[in-house]
């Protein structure tokens, strides 16, 4: 394939140029679907603040700043480094730069349930892989379709519940800038039910830009329910695309919690395929510093009688910026839809952001959809209310913030999560 | 107790009080009368430490402090309470989770320990019972979806767990029905001793008949124009406002 210097996309170009000179060849992804990702890379351009839902995002200009080169000098990691990002009451699943690690990965035999890498999926097997992340729609996907590494496919086989959490450890780490490519794929086949939880992490002194792409099939009358955790650190630049389908029947349910990362995008796109399914996406963040959380989500309305929820929360601290972008979709024929959205966000300096930009797109007669978002300041009268009762300043706030943040831990099942997500949480307070 | 001299206080350009004096000593129960808008909620505000005002003039003294000097909450931790007029609803904090924070820091200031949760509850149901507040509203968020007499209510139960040394009660008794009114009322007797004072801020004899003042202070324009004993407010249930605002209206 010939690469065409192309001013207009010089940080592409360049990318391209070092990626492809540093990464092996990708062994599950057919050849053609390669080139044309590059291709339509090549075409678009990694997205700037010139591109409508990367207004707030430049993820061109990251790349340009930090990443100008990429030496893909990945480390191995041991037992030691992951043992303590393990969930106890889950089975552990370990992803090191993209790739599948078994060895790291707790070994478990569960009925219904498969783990494996990405090349080792039968031909037949293949062609679900970028049947939701499609490479001729989004720039990052294609850049991760051109450049993933071997990830991780998990499957729950139909009919199986899958007794306790699986948790995926996505973990980068480099001796000096490395660009991930992570990639997986979650099938919960029909009336099988699951609980994962992704974890995302960066361990050692090297920058990343993690560009993850998760591909979610929820089958007919199954359900999945699914925590994203992510804490990456301040070296950490990622963008993480979720492409959800769900099925007749199926209930798929995420929650968001970003508490590091200097700069998080999120992509979380649900096609709601059938009838009388539902979805519920819900998201927290705390930013403080210079850090940027920008979470996109995309409802996609296709048939009658579904429903979607979406509760997003944020505080934003120091010269950070918080974004909210929601799209929701109703096609013709999703009838008695009913899709709720808010956004809530508290500004703690003046210096602070947050961006909130709803999108309703409804082309069916019978449905009900709401949507709302505010954006404040700490409650004053509150807070002096507080302080009237020997609370201090600080306890007070924290109060306040905890209060605020609440209805969104309260929906972490997993109390060691829960914990793991509190702590951190006050801690960045 | 607390001395108040020659307080003023503005907010932006308007000055709202305009020379408060006033000496509450221990033991003593002052009520604070006056029409709509004279300044009565500002001076508790005041005193209490909210920061959207300036005192521009005048000094205030408790227990030996310079209360003026303190933020709002080493103001509450030497022992002022203030039960707000509009009581605030903060929605995701629990009434019992708030209570045990504020305790303990002011225990913390005093350099005494936490209270045990097995003490802490006792007291929580000990003075739950003094105001009859229902046990279910202790475990609520703070004053969410409170009925108005839910609030007052638990202003005094707030104020009989944190034993303040004075307490001022604006207009406690408004939104209480007859039997919330004696309830409340008892429970605010109850609390009272020869090392402790209040300041009732209100608009009816009604209260002061359970609650019986020393001493009753009409502000007005945001001066105090006359004291005197518990008669002067049954004189003002008889002759209301008119007189003094004729009085004192040059003075403007
Ligand atoms: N935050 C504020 N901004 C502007 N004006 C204020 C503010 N707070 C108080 N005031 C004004 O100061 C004056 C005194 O108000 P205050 O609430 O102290 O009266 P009050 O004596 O408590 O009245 P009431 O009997 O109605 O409770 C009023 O004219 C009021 O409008
Ligand atoms: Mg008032």
């Amino acid at each position: 394939m010939s690469l065409v210097v192309d001013n207009k996309s010089a940080v592409t170009q360049n990318l391209l140029e070092q990626l492809q000179k540093k990464s092996g060849k990708i062994a599950f992804m057919p050849d053609a679907e390669i080139i044309s990702a590059i291709r339509y890379l090549e075409d678009k351009g990694i997205p700037n603040n010139k591109h409508e839902d990367y207004k707030y995002c430049n993820i061109e200009a990251v790349l340009r700043k930090e990443f100008k080169s990429v030496e893909q000098s990945f480390n191995e990691l041991t037992n030691a480094d992951i043992a303590p990002l393990k969930i106890d009451e889950a089975i552990n699943l370990v992803v090191v730069n993209g790739v599948y690690n078994e060895g790291l990965s707790e070994k478990m035999i569960v009925k219904g349930l498969t783990v494996k890498s990405l090349n080792e999926l039968s031909s037949s097997e293949k062609n679900i892989l970028s049947s939701q992340a499609k490479a001729d729609t989004d720039a990052l996907i294609a850049l991760n379709t051109a450049f993933s590494a071997n990830g991780l496919f998990l499957q729950v086989d139909k009919n199986n519940v899958i007794p306790m959490p699986l948790h995926v450890i996505y973990v980068n780490s480099g001796n000096a800038n490395i660009v991930a490519n992570t990639r997986s794929f979650i099938n919960v086949q029909a009336n099988a039910q699951a609980t994962l939880i992704e974890s995302f992490y960066n361990i050692g002194s090297a920058k990343v830009f993690s560009n993850f792409v998760s591909e979610k099939c929820v089958g007919e009358n199954a359900k999945l329910i699914c925590y994203t955790f992510q804490n990456e650190g301040p070296l950490s630049y990622s963008v993480n695309t979720n492409q959800v389908k769900i099925g007749k029947y199926s209930n798929y349910n995420n929650t968001t919690m970003t508490l590091s990362g200097e700069l998080v995008r999120n992509n979380h796109n649900v096609v709601l395929a059938d009838s009388n399914c539902e979805a519920h996406l819900n998201g927290l963040f705390i930013t403080n510093g210079t850090q940027q959380v920008d979470n996109h989500t995309l409802i996609d309305h296709q048939m009658p009688n579904c429903e979607s929820n979406e509760l997003y929360k944020g505080i934003a601290k120091d010269r950070s910026t918080g974004t909210f972008n929601g799209k929701i979709f109703v096609r013709k024929d999703a009838q008695k839809t009913n899709a709720y959205q808010s956004s809530k966000n508290i500004l703690m300096s003046d210096d602070a952001t947050i961006n909130t930009k709803p999108q309703l797109e409804i082309y069916a007669d019978d449905v009900k959809c709401s949507h709302g978002t505010s954006t404040g300041k700490i409650d004053t009268e509150a807070l002096f209310y507080l302080k009237a009762r020997g609370i201090g300043e600080e306890s007070a706030r924290k109060l306040l913030l905890q209060a605020f943040a609440q209805e969104l831990i309260d929906k972490i099942e997993i109390p060691s999560l829960q914990e793991r997500v509190l702590h951190l949480f006050e801690k960045a307070l | 107790m607390i001395s108040i001299k020659n307080l003023h206080a503005s907010i932006g350009d308007k000055e709202i009080l305009r020379g408060i004096n006033l000496e509450v000593k221990a033991g003593e129960v002052h009520a604070i009368m006056g029409p709509n808008g004279s300044g009565k909620s500002t001076l508790s505000s005041v005193l209490a430490g909210r920061e959207d005002y300036e005192v521009t003039e005048g000094e205030v003294t408790f227990n030996g402090k310079n209360l003026l000097e303190l933020p709002a909450e080493d103001r509450a931790r030497e022992g002022l309470f203030l039960a707000f007029q509009y009581p605030v609803e903060i929605p995701g904090v629990s009434n019992i989770n708030f209570l045990r924070t504020a305790l303990n820091e002011i225990r913390a200031y005093h350099g005494q320990e936490e209270m045990t949760a097995k003490d802490f509850l006792a007291l929580v149901k000990d003075k739950s019972k003094l105001v009859e507040l229902d046990s279910k509203l202790a475990s609520r968020s703070v004053n969410e979806g409170f009925s108005g007499g839910e609030k007052k209510r638990n202003e005094i139960f707030q104020m009989a767990m944190l034993n303040p040394k004075l307490a001022i009660l604006d207009e406690t008794d408004s939104g209480l029905d007859i039997d919330a009114l004696r309830i409340v009322a008892t429970g605010v007797n109850k609390l009272k001793s020869k090392d402790n004072a209040t300041i009732v801020i209100t608009h009816y004899q009604r209260l002061l008949d359970y609650i019986v003042p020393d001493f009753v202070h009409i502000l007005y324009k945001g001066r105090i124009v006359k004291s005197g004993g518990k008669e002067l407010a049954l004189e003002l249930e008889a002759k209301g406002y008119d007189e003094i605002k004729k009085e004192f209206e040059i003075a403007d």
